[in-house]
C-alpha cells in the first residue's frame, strides 16, 4: 500500500494548487504564484528522490528502491508543468522573447539547463531503456541528477536573491549539501551500519 | 395621614453653586458633541473625498480590483514581499502629518494634511501603473496636481529639480527596523516633470482615504514612469538646483537611472520590459512607450537619448 499512497500524495500539491487557483485564493498575481509553486514542488521532489538511497542504506529499508523511479518521474512532471506554465502563461510561446529571456536572465539560464538535463533521465527511466543502456551506463547517465540538483537550487537562489529573500533557498542549499555529502565514499564509510 | 410637603432639599442646595452653574455648559457640551457626530452627514458636501471631480485625464480601461490594489504592493518599509505591506502597514501612524517644503523656494514652510485637504480640491484620476518588475494595474487615485502645491511655495529660478523624501520611522515600519534597504526612501523629478499636469499628489484611491500600504497619507503618482518613482508617505519636498540621487540609483546604479520612464525598448539589465502582466489578466500585454502617456509627455524628453538617460 506504500507505493499507491505515495502516488496519490504526490498528486496532492498540483490538485491543491489548481483548487486554490479556481477559488481565487492565489493572491493578486495567481499566474506568478502558480509558476513559482510548481517549480518549488519540482525541486522538493528532486530532493525527495535523492533521499531514497541514503535512507535505504541507513535504515536497511531496501523496499524503498521501488518508489525512487516514481518520485523521479513526479519531479519531472512538476518540472514540465513549471516550464510549460512559464512558456505559455508568462511568455505566450513567443520564441524570440523566450530565447532572449533564457540568455538574459542567469537564473532562467540555469533553470532551463537543469530542465533540459532532466529530459534524458525521464526518457531512460523505463525498464526497457535500462536494459538497452545496460546497468553501468544507465547509472553513469543518471549521475546527472547531482548536477541537476545543484543547478535547480542555484536557480531558486538567484531568483530569490534579487530581493534578498534567501531564508527559504538556504534550506534547500543545506538539504542538497547533506544529500550530496552522504554520497561521498568517505562519508558512506562512516554511515554504514555495523556488520551483523 | 402624612402628606409630604416640599421640605426636601432642592438640587441647587446640595450641589456647590459653581458646579450647579456649569449645567448650562454641560448642556452646551452635549449639543456640541451631538452636532459633531452629525456633522459628517450634514456637511457631506464638504468631505473632499466624496466631492472629488472626475478628471478628463483618466483612462477608461477596466479598473484593477480594490483587493488587488491593496494586497500586492512594493513598499519595502514594511517588508520586501508583495503581501508584507498589507499585513504590516497598519503600524504607521498617519495623523497628524505634515510635509516640509524647503530648498529653492521663496516661502519655505510646513503644510499639514488638514491644510492640504482644505486648500486643494481633489480629482479622481484613473491611471495605469507599470511596475519595473513587469506587472501593471489601473488605479482610480484621488489627488491633485503636484504643481498646485509647489506653486504655493514659489519655487525660485534655481529650482531645477524636486527631491522627495519618505517618512523615516523604524519603530513604526518593520522593514525599516530590519534595514532591508537604505532608508528613508528618496526620489526625484526634474522641475518640468514635477510641474506636468499628469503628475499627481494622491491622498486616496477608490473614493476613500489612501490605505497605509499604498503610501498613506500622501504619495506621488507619476504615471509614465516605473512605479518606484511614485514615492509613498512623503514628509519632505525639497527644491534643488542639482539632480538629486534617488534611493534606487544609490542601491543599484547600473540598473536604475534618474528618469526611469516606462520604455519597452530599453530593457532592464536583468529582464525585458517589452511586456507586462496586467494584474487580473491571463496573458501578458505589450508595454506602451511612456506607459501610454507618450502624447502628453514625450516632448519633455526631446533630444534626449533614452537609452543613456534610462
Amino acid at each position: 500500500m506504500f507505493k499507491p499512497t505515495l502516488f496519490v500524495l504526490c498528486l496532492f500539491p498540483i490538485v491543491w494548487l489548481l483548487w486554490r487557483e479556481s477559488m481565487g485564493q492565489l493572491g493578486a498575481n495567481p499566474i506568478e504564484a502558480m509558476i513559482r509553486e510548481l517549480g518549488l514542488w519540482a525541486l522538493r521532489l528532486l530532493l525527495l528522490t535523492l533521499c531514497v538511497t541514503p535512507i535505504r542504506q541507513l535504515l536497511q529499508w531496501h523496499a524503498l528502491i521501488r518508489v525512487r523511479r516514481m518520485l523521479g518521474l513526479y519531479c519531472f512532471f512538476y518540472a514540465v508543468s513549471h516550464v510549460v506554465s512559464y512558456l505559455w502563461l508568462d511568455q505566450s510561446f513567443d520564441v524570440g522573447d523566450i530565447i532572449n529571456d533564457i540568455i538574459k536572465r542567469p537564473f532562467i539560464t540555469v533553470g532551463f539547463l537543469s530542465f533540459v538535463l532532466l529530459i534524458p533521465l525521464a526518457i531512460t527511466s523505463s525498464n526497457r531503456m535500462i536494459q538497452r543502456l545496460g546497468g553501468k551506463q544507465w547509472r553513469q547517465l543518471h549521475r546527472l541528477v547531482y548536477l541537476i540538483g545543484i543547478l535547480s537550487v542555484l536557480h531558486f537562489w538567484w531568483m530569490a536573491e534579487s530581493k534578498s529573500r534567501l531564508a527559504e533557498p538556504w534550506l534547500y542549499v543545506v538539504a542538497l549539501a547533506i544529500l550530496l555529502a552522504m554520497r561521498i565514499p568517505l562519508t558512506r564509510l562512516f554511515l554504514k551500519p555495523p556488520a551483523r | 395621614m402624612l402628606i409630604k410637603t416640599s421640605t426636601e432639599l432642592s438640587d441647587s442646595a446640595v450641589t456647590p453653586e459653581a458646579i450647579y452653574l456649569q449645567r448650562r455648559q454641560f448642556l452646551q457640551l452635549g449639543i456640541a458633541a451631538t452636532a459633531s457626530l452629525l456633522a459628517p452627514n450634514i456637511f457631506a458636501a464638504a468631505n473632499p473625498f466624496a466631492s472629488a471631480t472626475k478628471s478628463p485625464l483618466s483612462t477608461t480601461e477596466d479598473l484593477t480590483p480594490l483587493d488587488s490594489v491593496t494586497s500586492y504592493n512594493n513598499f519595502y518599509e514594511f517588508g520586501v514581499e508583495k503581501t508584507d505591506p498589507a499585513q504590516n502597514a497598519h503600524t504607521l501612524i498617519t495623523t497628524p502629518w505634515t510635509i516640509n517644503v524647503e530648498g529653492e523656494v521663496e516661502k519655505p514652510g510646513m503644510i499639514s494634511m488638514d491644510e492640504i485637504l482644505k486648500n486643494y480640491p481633489l480629482e479622481e484620476r484613473i491611471y495605469r501603473l507599470r511596475c519595473v518588475e513587469g506587472w501593471s494595474m489601473v488605479i482610480p487615485w484621488l489627488g491633485f496636481p503636484l504643481s498646485h502645491l509647489l506653486k504655493a511655495f514659489k519655487p525660485n529660478s534655481r529650482a531645477k529639480y524636486v527631491q522627495f523624501i519618505s517618512v523615516d520611522r523604524p519603530e513604526q515600519m518593520i522593514g525599516q527596523k530590519q534595514k532591508v534597504f537604505e532608508f528613508p526612501y528618496q526620489e526625484g523629478l526634474r522641475i518640468d516633470e514635477a510641474m506636468h499636469p499628469l503628475t499627481l499628489l494622491s491622498v486616496g484611491l477608490y473614493g476613500k482615504v489612501l490605505p497605509n500600504q499604498n503610501g498613506a497619507p500622501i504619495r506621488l503618482v507619476v504615471p509614465w514612469k516605473y512605479g518606484f518613482k511614485s514615492i509613498k508617505s512623503i514628509v519632505t519636498i525639497r527644491l534643488v538646483e542639482k539632480q538629486p540621487l534617488t534611493s534606487w540609483q544609490k542601491a543599484v546604479p547600473n540598473e536604475y537611472g534618474f528618469y526611469s520612464n516606462v520604455n519597452p525598448e530599453v530593457d532592464h539589465p536583468r529582464w525585458s520590459q517589452k511586456k507586462e502582466r496586467r494584474i487580473g489578466e491571463f496573458f501578458k500585454r505589450k508595454t506602451l512607450m511612456f506607459n501610454g502617456y507618450a502624447d502628453q509627455v514625450a516632448a519633455l524628453y526631446n533630444g534626449m537619448d533614452l537609452r543613456k538617460d534610462y
